[in-house]
């Protein structure tokens, strides 16, 4: 691995990317295993590891707008770096509901998803980020293909979208965290929709003017 | 809404439930062993009136005042530790108002040595399932009522915490209605059970526990035990409550512990004690049907909540 290269520093980006990504998890270890967390340290761990979760998928959600914002067009690279580690902290954070908090108290469980509306949405959300973890491989990129992959992975925005309410609709009278979140998602949202509409628009002129029309080339893990 | 609607649990079931589960003791505790000292007019005899079942091991102090909601210093559960130290409790004085024949403005300390302090250890559930269990130093509030004379048309009692926003923060955002506002019919206010509470584990309150006096009703969600009192205030009809006035579908006036009627948000059959991994079964009345059931005998407890 030569620093020299473009390639090579992209290796070296690419590590001390997932280091970071990592270093929140790594963090909360700590603060668990010194004793550090609160007095009721499952739901603290949950809080936490929700947290992370929904940072990481407004971090996954803004790689985009920020490309196309700032001409960075490398940036795309490390995308799918940064979704998979949103779907690491919500898995995490589900298991420590399901191990922890609710120690596989099956019935129970179940009540909570039938019955508790922020509940039901988390968990809805964090099932839809399965199946984007399993396609963002290459291979699952050109099985399914770019459009039809980017269709698929516009539900990051209903899961996202679920996240906020999971946590708006958990808290009990200061909202203003999730309140927050959700500016940052609606904002992430507009800027993306404008974009297209701007880009349809450039697209028709285009195709009246009988260019071909290049596709939105915002795969992730395409190098 | 969400609520589950089961069958209504008759009164006399809660009750079988509670002997069951409850016992009450009384264990006089020498003179000054729960450090009389640190509390000014500490009465001659403390009196360590326990309801504590077998497996209610004192929650640790640092946990009792580390790990609270205290809104008015802000809405995360470390915050009060960390601001309260700024509120002044010194001077302090409690207005006592309306239907009685002795109202006035009392002194903090008149009011220490009003009665003889006692030690309840009590069960506080919290209504966000978690709760734990703490040594709480006051003397019942119905002597202090007894003494203030409710007039016939008393029928609720008003309470109301201290506003003064320079020296709590969480009042300087608008999360809730201020000043915190609570209250109790006159006879659950008048159950021997409900505290007037000047202290914990032997030493004045804490700031962040609610300094310098504070309502326990063990049998309630903790929202209900309002904290830094400055006003009681004895009225003819049922006065209204913060967390009620702020989502009335979640939070009842009555606010009893009662593990079959869930929160909209989240299940109340189970909690968890600081400090312990599995959840354990929420009481009905947190343990204390013995001593109030009576009080809502004929009353439909999934309606008045």
């Amino acid at each position: 691995m030569t620093l020299g290269t473009p390639r090579g520093r992209r290796r070296v980006a690419k590590i001390v990317l997932f280091v970071v990504c990592l270093a929140p998890a790594a963090w909360i270890l700590y603060i668990a295993l010194t004793g550090q967390l609160a007095a009721e340290p499952i739901k603290d761990l949950e809080h936490r590891t929700g947290d992370w979760a929904i940072r990481f998928i407004l971090l996954t959600l803004a790689v985009t707008p920020i490309r196309r914002l700032t001409g960075w067009n490398e940036v795309i690279r490390y995308r799918r770096m940064l979704g998979l580690f949103a779907f690491f902290y919500v898995t995490v954070h589900f298991l420590t509901y399901l191990v922890l908090d609710q120690f596989f108290a099956w019935h129970y469980i179940m009540e909570d998803v039938a019955k508790r509306p922020y509940i039901t949405v988390g968990f809805a959300s964090f099932l839809m980020l399965i199946p984007l973890a399993v396609t963002s491989t290459r291979g699952w990129i050109r099985r399914l293909g770019g459009k039809r992959w980017n269709r698929l992975h516009t539900l990051i925005y209903v899961a996202a979208a679920g996240g906020v309410l999971h946590y708006l609709w958990l808290v009990k009278a200061d909202e203003r965290v999730p309140i927050a979140y959700g500016t940052i998602l609606v904002a992430l949202l507009v800027a993306r929709l404008t974009h297209r509409r701007t880009h349809q628009r450039t697209a028709r002129r285009v195709a009246s003017a009988r260019l071909p029309v290049q596709d939105e080339p915002a795969v992730g893990g395409v190098e | 809404m969400l609520i589950r609607r089961k069958p209504d649990i008759p009164t006399s079931e809660i009750t079988d439930e509670s002997v069951y589960w409850n016992r009450r003791t009384f264990i006089r505790v020498a003179a000054g062993a729960v450090g009389s000292a640190a509390l000014a007019g500490g009465g001659a005899s403390l009196l360590a009136d326990t309801h504590r079942r077998d497996d209610d091991k004192l929650t640790p102090y640092k946990d009792v005042t580390g790990y609270n909601n205290f809104y008015e210093f802000g809405t995360s559960k470390d915050d009060p530790k960390q601001y309260a130290g700024a509120l002044q409790t010194r001077p302090w004085s409690v207005a006592v108002e309306g239907e009685v024949a002795h109202p006035g403005v009392y002194d903090i300390e008149k009011l220490l040595k009003l009665f003889p302090l006692e030690e309840h250890v009590y069960r506080h559930r919290c209504v966000e399932a978690w709760s734990m269990v703490i040594p709480w130093l006051g003397f019942p509030f119905g002597k202090f009522i007894d003494r203030l004379e409710p007039t016939s048309r008393a029928r609720y009692v008003a309470f109301e915490t201290l506003y003064r926003p320079s020296e709590m923060p969480g009042q300087r955002t608008d999360v809730l209605a201020w000043p915190y506002v609570e209250g109790l019919r006159l006879d659950e206010a008048r159950n021997p059970l409900t505290l007037l509470t000047f202290g914990l584990y032997g030493r004045m309150l804490p700031n962040q526990n609610g300094a310098p006096i504070r309502m326990v009703i063990p049998w309630k969600y903790g929202f209900k035990g309002i904290k830094s009192i400055v006003r009681i205030r004895f009225v003819d009809s049922q006065p209204p409550t913060t967390w009620n006035l702020y989502a009335p579908n979640e939070y009842g006036f009555y606010a009893n512990v009662n593990p079959h009627v869930d929160h909209p948000r989240w299940s109340q059959a189970r909690e968890r004690r600081i400090g312990e991994f599995f959840k354990r079964p929420t009481l009905m009345f947190n343990g204390y049907g013995d001593q109030v059931a009576q009080l809502y005998t004929g009353m439909d407890l999934r309606k008045n909540f």
